[in-house]
């Protein structure tokens, strides 16, 4: 590693609640996902329609990226050249199981293009780099459990091949019921030093 | 100076079951492409490339398998075991595994596949592999749409100049599905006729299958004859639309110009272009005007859907690895398919398989797939 990186914000959503930088940010008492996601969407007055058409998985991707990075104050009329790396365990199965549910019953088949286009899990790289401009390296990777070491050392390897300004790094998971996003904004700039531990413990908080 | 490379490399598909094979067919214009008839698959016919069952699992009972593995895990046992012995490496802690595909073990979440669905889950297929192989490390899977396999190359170069690892074996791969099929075919996606990109007479994709599997390596002794070095590699997202190729194909421009960049090598320098080149209206358009903004639309290009459909995850690592022989026994391999020009901007189209006129010594390889994503890796030759 050529320079030091820092962790300059960090969100997370899970279990009804969501919190930048260690601090509540929302939290209800929906009974889905899908209500508490809608909800989550009007609190923060995201207004944009492309949000209704996402799978569950691009919502809480999306979401997630949305909270922090409207922190940054980005110019949204110019390029942003930060470079995203996601990674969950269950890929895009939740839709993939919608598609494989459409196509089950020969005499109820009806696959239809808005879901099949959801059943890779990089889509939700897309919809964040359409909202917020950002023409830079997208990955998506899987791992059975959230891998600190891999984004450490993949988001090190970008800052120092100067592929990106910055990178928005973490675990976004969406599986049955179960969802989990955690993002952190990697940086030239900040309190929080860019190690293996810190983002372990800012995963942990 | 840190220098990579990618050395040994296999593949397992409809034209063979190793690099040398599928070339020979591939010089010889021969594609794997037939008329399936498969109502399991899909309610009509269609175009696709598929592996011969049989022979796959002739080849992989010899490699001694002590359980059940699913068709893309025989697909990519086989084609990762000869890379692995080829290169004679020690899977110690300094050597890692990427595995790329789209969809791994999807087949799974049938209700009449006789694997449980839980195999559908991607890291059980990371297990699976790594397991065969005693892999020390788990495997990093990379499911990046259609670009998964040419960037599984630039993850495991910046891996290496990371000091994470100094060799890296990269297997790639996806299987023909009904889950994958009735998912284009609802996209209207699908040709049924043999696709022909870049031609005016181009009507969409054919879906084909195959494993290919190589080595990235910092080593600059004991690589393969047809090894290359990893000049440049970019990435770029078109943040323009989840479906649709970017009008101005702005990422794919942007990936090139940054892997040149990279590269520290003039455009002119590119001795040919193995694109992506899927045969849809959009797709084939889209690159035609990347390449034409990049300056680059006289350098010889093919795109090899032709020979084996699209294969998804596997497409970038099987279409590279047919680029570095192509570089080894200079020759220009024919762009299948094509008879005329069907996008709005020049294109240099190889249409007969040729001996250039200068040694090639460097070429370009491009991916674009949903999501927007790009993909540009420039490699050359080490003679």
């Amino acid at each position: 590693m050529k320079n030091n990186y820092y962790i300059s914000s960090y969100c997370h959503i899970k279990n009804n609640s969501v919190w930048l930088d260690g601090n509540d940010v929302y939290q209800d008492s929906s009974e889905t996902f899908s209500e508490f996601i809608k909800n989550l969407y009007r609190a923060e007055n995201t207004k944009y329609a492309k949000f209704f058409k996402m799978d569950n998985l691009s919502k809480l991707a999306f979401m997630a990226a949305d909270i922090l990075l409207k922190n940054e104050n980005l110019n949204t009329s110019t390029d942003n050249d930060i470079a995203l790396v996601f990674s969950n365990k269950a890929a895009s199965l939740d839709t993939d199981r919608k598609h494989q549910t459409s196509i089950q019953d020969k005499l109820d088949y009806y696959p239809s293009p808005a879901v099949f286009v959801y059943t890779l899990p990089n889509i939700c790289l897309g919809e964040i780099s359409i909202k917020y401009k950002l023409f830079s390296e997208n990955s998506f990777f899987i791992f059975d459990s959230f891998n600190a070491d891999h984004l450490f050392n993949y988001s090190n390897s970008l800052l120092d091949l100067n592929k990106s300004e910055a990178v928005l790094s973490g675990w976004v998971d969406f599986d049955d019921t179960n969802y989990e996003a955690f993002l952190y904004l990697v940086s030239k700039t900040g309190d929080t030093i860019h190690n293996k531990q810190n983002i372990i413990t800012l995963y942990n908080g | 100076m840190n220098k990579t490379y990618v050395s040994y490399n296999n593949i397992i598909s409809s034209l063979g079951f190793d690099s040398e094979t599928v070339v020979q067919n591939i010089h010889n214009e021969i594609s794997g492409l037939k008329l399936i008839d498969n109502k399991t698959f899909l309610p009509e016919s269609f175009y696709s490339a598929l592996i011969n069952t049989e022979d796959l699992e002739n080849a992989f009972q010899k490699l001694k398998p002590n359980q059940d593995y699913t068709r893309l895990e025989k697909m990519m046992i086989t084609a990762l075991q000869k890379v692995i012995t080829k290169s004679g490496i020690e899977l110690n802690k300094r050597v890692g595994l990427i595995i790329s595909t789209t969809k791994g073990n999807i087949d799974a979440l049938d209700e009449n596949n006789p694997f449980s669905k839980e195999r559908a889950y991607l890291d059980e297929l990371g297990k699976s592999i790594k397991t065969f192989f005693n892999f020390e490390n788990d495997a990093i899977i990379v499911s990046n749409a259609c670009v998964s396999g040419v960037l599984a190359v630039a993850i495991a170069k910046r891996f290496i100049l990371q000091d994470v690892y100094d060799h890296v074996f990269i297997v790639s791969g996806d299987v023909v599905s009904e889950f994958i099929l009735s998912g284009f075919n609802s996209f209207q996606a699908l040709s049924n006729e043999p696709c022909k990109p870049y031609d005016k007479n181009r009507t969409g994709i054919n879906i084909g299958e195959v494993a290919a599997s190589a080595l990235v390596t910092n080593n600059n002794t004991n690589l393969a004859e047809e090894a290359v070095e990893i000049l440049g590699e970019s990435s770029c997202n078109d943040a323009n639309h989840i479906s649709g190729p970017s009008r101005t194909g702005e990422g794919l421009y942007r990936s090139i110009q940054s892997a040149i960049k990279q590269a520290k090598i003039r455009p002119s320098e590119i001795d040919f272009i193995s694109a992506h080149g899927t045969a849809t209206m959009f797709n084939d358009e889209m690159e035609a005007i990347a390449i034409n903004r990049s300056n680059i639309q006289s350098v010889p290009l093919n795109s090899l859907k032709g020979y084996f459909g699209h294969t998804l995850g596997a497409s970038g690592l099987l279409e590279t690895i047919i680029g570095m022989h192509s570089l080894k026994n200079n020759v220009l391999y024919s762009s299948k398919g094509f008879e005329t020009l069907g996008v709005s901007k020049p294109l240099n189209i190889i249409k007969q398989t040729t001996k250039p006129t200068k040694p090639l010594q460097t070429f370009l390889k491009t991916a674009s797939g949903f999501g927007g994503c790009n993909t540009a890796i420039i490699y050359k030759t080490l003679t």
